[in-house]
């Protein structure tokens, strides 16, 4: 089963899609541009259509989705945690 | 799905358009003419009145755009014939005119110097003559190249990239092959993947009048941000449905484009298309604004994708729901003409969602009612540029 998914392997993070997510369980993605799957385990709850770090980030890096910039953190996220408008900013505007 | 051969039951219209919709409309000028379109409406059963807020005051520019947004809603192929009235002759004559030109019959009324009463029982007989006349008219087999399709997205979240506005994309690359019209917009929704929208321009004319559109809305926003919109854009529902960025909602809207066609053309707000092909069109990003510069463009059938789920419709363009959310599909269900919600458990693949929107698009052109449709969903918002005089 699918628990979130990635659109590109340069992504830094996935995208829940099942319901009922909760920290510390193991969590299975496909990465749909290059069609292969990874393990994550949960380090928050991540509520359905929301993200997660697939990546280690330090505070102030760049953000990857789609295999393109979407903004900056403003906390470090570990591999695992929610990352959303709490840890992460636009560059725009 | 093979569409060489693909047809739909259309109404074909004396200016060559063919619509979807066979509409009766009884349209307003101004704000004070609401009360009497909405008594014809009531009167004449199965007319349908565009009550709205503006046309005083208007000037410039901005009242421009309300001519045209009037006009072109009146001069849409899903319209059969039109009843407008003003609060005097002179501006309902002008939007009478402009719609006129179709070739379709159009009466117009001033309520100064009659009142409302008088304007109801002239209107109304305008309106039951045209109502009984259109009823006769029929579908005939039109080409599919005579459909012109819009697509606009709402309420995303990160399952609309993923899936709902990817299903559009690849419809849009499949309708594109076979010389349909198409139209996206969404200007400030582009923010953070204008490079990208830029590199499918067909040619460096069109990409420098996309990039003038683009900079033009975004000097709209530096002029009046007092934050970095983070309430605005992305909204509430989006940041609820787990976007996190106008960068991160910007990259899931444009995969509406699909993955192969070219953006042929600019469009400013509410202007007609002068070929087929993909055109941009500079717009709002609110869903019922842009839907309604859609229909004044002439655009006859509407795709909406959305994630958590905007229940928008429109008064005379029918709109096909779109959602990859399988929460939202289970809550909302109403709402939905087309879930697609099983790319996210890779039950289908994009091309067959593609196909599966396709399909409903042919439906929904022969006749069977949106959801948004069926519920009675008819926002028809007018686009301001700026403050009355």
């Amino acid at each position: 089963m699918i628990h979130f998914l990635v659109h590109d392997e340069n992504d830094s993070v996935g995208v829940v899609v099942v319901e009922g997510m909760k920290a510390g369980r193991e969590l299975t993605g496909w990465i749909m541009d290059q069609d292969r799957e990874i393990k994550v385990r949960a380090q928050s709850d991540v509520p359905i259509g929301h993200k997660l770090a697939i990546r280690e980030l330090k505070s102030g890096d760049t953000v990857i989705k789609y295999g393109v910039d979407i903004g900056r953190t403003i906390a470090p996220i570990k591999v695992g945690e929610h990352a959303h408008v709490h840890n992460i900013k636009t560059k725009r505007w | 799905m093979d569409l060489s051969k693909a047809t739909f039951q259309g109404y074909k219209r004396d200016d060559g358009r063919v619509g979807v919709r066979n509409h009766v409309l009884i349209l307003p000028v101004d704000d004070l003419s609401n009360a009497a379109c909405e008594a014809v409406a009531n009167n004449i059963k199965g007319t349908l009145a565009v009550p709205h807020p503006y046309g005083r005051l208007q000037f410039g520019a901005d009242l421009e755009l309300h001519f045209k947004t009037l006009i072109g809603t009146g001069s849409n192929p899903n319209v059969a014939a039109a009843v407008v009235v003003g609060i005097e002759d002179g501006w309902a004559k002008r939007v009478a005119d402009g719609i006129a030109a179709t070739g379709k019959p159009v009466s117009f009324f001033g309520i100064e110097g009659h009142g409302d009463a008088e304007t109801i029982r002239r209107a109304s007989k305008a309106a039951k003559d045209y109502m009984q006349w259109a009823s006769e008219l029929r579908r005939e087999e039109r080409p599919l190249r005579d459909l012109w399709v819009s697509t606009k997205c709402g309420e995303s979240d990160t399952t609309s990239g993923i899936g709902a506005n990817p299903c559009v994309g690849n419809a849009f690359d499949k309708l594109y092959e076979h010389g349909v019209t198409l139209v996206f917009g969404e200007t400030t929704e582009l923010t953070g993947g204008e490079q990208l929208v830029a590199a499918r321009c067909r040619t460096p004319e069109v990409r420098d009048k996309f990039m003038f559109m683009f900079n033009r809305y975004q000097e709209v926003v530096n002029r009046h941000k007092t934050s970095d919109l983070m309430d605005s854009q992305p909204t509430k529902g989006n940041i609820a449905g787990g976007l996190t960025t106008i960068e991160e909602k910007a990259l899931g809207n444009i995969q509406k484009i699909g993955k192969k066609c070219m953006i042929d053309g600019v469009l400013d707000k509410a202007e007609v298309p002068s070929g087929p092909g993909l055109w941009f069109m500079d717009s709002s990003s609110a869903a019922a604004e842009m839907v309604t510069l859609c229909a004044a463009s002439g655009y006859a059938v509407h795709f909406f994708p959305t994630g958590q789920c905007n229940v928008i419709g429109n008064p005379i363009l029918p709109v096909i729901k779109i959602c990859a959310n399988p929460r939202t599909v289970r809550l909302m269900p109403e709402h939905i003409d087309v879930d697609v919600s099983g790319i996210t458990r890779r039950e289908i693949n994009m091309d067959q969602a593609g196909d599966r929107l396709l399909e409903m698009m042919l439906r929904t052109a022969n006749g069977r009612l949106t959801a948004a449709e069926a519920l009675g969903h008819r926002e028809f918002v007018l686009t301001r540029l700026y403050e009355s005089a």
